[in-house]
């Protein structure tokens, strides 16, 4: 079996913070800045890096989890039916400063989905990206991440999986796993 | 990942309490969307949907043809009065014709029981059936369980009965079989004559005392009066029925509780529904009207993925 640990909970942990940190550089205080996590793997990150930056900063970051389901390119192309998350946006998006948030960015198409969910709820001043893991080399679309948490190389026959304590795991770890060994 | 078990919506006989939840959940998410500032998503951009209705509508067609709207698909209607069936041509020749023009998706309404139900056994594309005579009109029983599932939380347990002209009714047949799949306890209530023989052995409680079905019920679902569709006389007169079968405002409020009132429309105001009872708080005829989009929306977006 092939699992392979490329980050354990310290590292995350210090990744997490770090990416704060460079968000709090660009951001400042947050006042025109809103989070998105994309559903359904961003919520965690999203929600991770929403309670670092409250306890750095003193005040709650906007965030709001988007759904991309329905405006995905891969619909009836795909071998298992896409079932929809929920979207939850208290915020207006119109003019704001938007950090999207994503667990790994593989081929980028979950990305340019958001961007067009995103835009259902007004037009935001600008467009980040934030990833934990970027997988190099296999995107399909001209889409980078605006700030990484971690660079991996990896075959098509391998994904890249986060595991966090919110979802039962034993604690927060990322994996490089085989397909074929799942 | 769960999906339909069935590649046409024909009646709710043929779905499963399972399919009648996926379709509720993937109506909630749309719901969503349908409050947003842009109303619209791109699922089904390659998709095209012919409405096809060999009989009027006016809010079933709407609704259909906004859901597909909604979802990105491209849209045909087509309507008996103003086509080549009126030059002798047959249903299934009608329907080929509008396949060949490459649609993926018919919404049929037709005034013969079991006319989608032989459609599907000859043409490839998906089927939606969008009312069949007197026999099934699912996608309204959907809407509304949902709209109660909304207004009370869930619709297992509760008690509804659906009162006026169940003889008529393919919404009285949907409702049966969705509400009793979902756990409710359900009773039809009208008078004699217009009441199925068979109503029975469907499993649900008959009673012909509008006053006894009010203070029995958490829902009460008031049909119309389908004059159209009525052979012969059922009853004396309108206004006896009214007498009867009419429900106001007065004798909602002489129920001492909080009853939920729903109508699929069009309503007669004045004959099963007073204007007061109609707009009163107890109401929910105009969210069955809004839910109706989203669980179109729902349905034709669970298709599409059957291929």
């Amino acid at each position: 079996m092939q699992k392979r640990l490329i980050v354990n909970q310290q590292l995350l942990e210090i990744m997490v913070m770090r990416l704060c940190h460079q968000l709090i550089e660009n951001h400042g205080d947050f006042s025109d800045s809103v989070i998105l996590g994309l559903q359904p793997r961003g919520k965690y990150v999203a929600q991770r890096i929403q309670s670092t930056l409250s306890s750095i900063l003193g005040k709650q970051v906007p965030t709001g989890l988007l759904d991309t389901t329905f405006y995905r390119d891969d619909f009836r192309r795909r071998d298992t039916p896409l079932a929809a998350n929920a979207t939850k946006i208290d915020f207006l998006v119109e003019g704001k400063k938007v950090i999207l948030v994503d667990d790994v960015l593989y081929t980028g198409r979950s990305v340019r989905a958001a961007l067009d969910a995103m835009i259902a709820f007004g037009r935001p001043a600008n467009v980040e990206l934030l990833v934990l893991v970027d997988r190099l080399y296999t995107r399909h679309l001209p889409i980078q991440p605006t700030y990484v948490g971690h660079q991996v190389n990896s075959l098509q026959s391998q994904r890249v999986l986060v595991e966090w304590k919110e979802q039962q795991a034993n604690e927060d770890a990322i994996w490089l796993v085989t397909k074929s060994d799942e | 990942m769960q999906e339909l078990s069935v590649r046409h919506l024909l009646g709710i006989k043929d779905i499963t309490p399972q399919d009648i939840q996926l379709i509720f959940e993937t109506a909630d998410n749309f719901k969503d969307v349908l409050n947003r500032p842009i109303k619209k998503v791109p699922s089904l951009r390659d998709i095209t949907i012919a409405n096809v209705f060999f009989e009027n509508s006016t809010r079933t067609r709407l609704s259909f043809e906004l859901a597909e709207k909604r979802l990105s698909a491209d849209v045909i209607n087509f309507s008996s009065s103003s086509s080549s069936v009126k030059k002798g041509e047959t249903l299934l020749d009608t329907v080929n014709n509008i396949l060949a023009m490459k649609v993926d998706m018919i919404v049929m309404r037709h005034s013969s029981p079991g006319a989608p139900h032989f459609l599907s056994k000859h043409i490839p594309a998906n089927i939606v059936n969008a009312g069949d005579g007197t026999h099934e009109h699912p996608t309204q029983a959907l809407l509304d369980s949902f709209s109660i599932r909304e207004r009370l939380g869930e619709v297992a347990g509760k008690k509804v009965v659906i009162i006026g002209d169940i003889l008529h009714s393919r919404v009285a047949l949907s409702n049966i079989f969705a509400l009793q799949k979902q756990g409710a306890e359900v009773m039809v209530c009208g008078p004699i004559t217009l009441l199925p023989k068979y109503i029975k052995e469907l499993g649900v409680k008959v009673e012909t005392d509008v006053r006894k079905a009010l203070a029995w019920c958490d829902v009460a679902n008031v049909l119309r009066i389908q004059l159209e569709r009525q052979q012969m006389k059922y009853f004396p007169s309108l206004r006896e029925y009214t007498l009867y079968y009419g429900i106001d405002k007065k004798m909602l409020d002489s129920l001492n509780k909080e009853i939920v009132l729903m109508h699929p429309g069009p309503i007669n105001r004045g004959v099963e529904l007073s204007s007061d009872a109609a707009d009163s708080h107890h109401s929910i005829i105009l969210n069955q009207v809004e839910n109706g989009v989203a669980v179109r929306m729902a349905v034709l977006y669970l298709l599409a993925q059957k291929g």
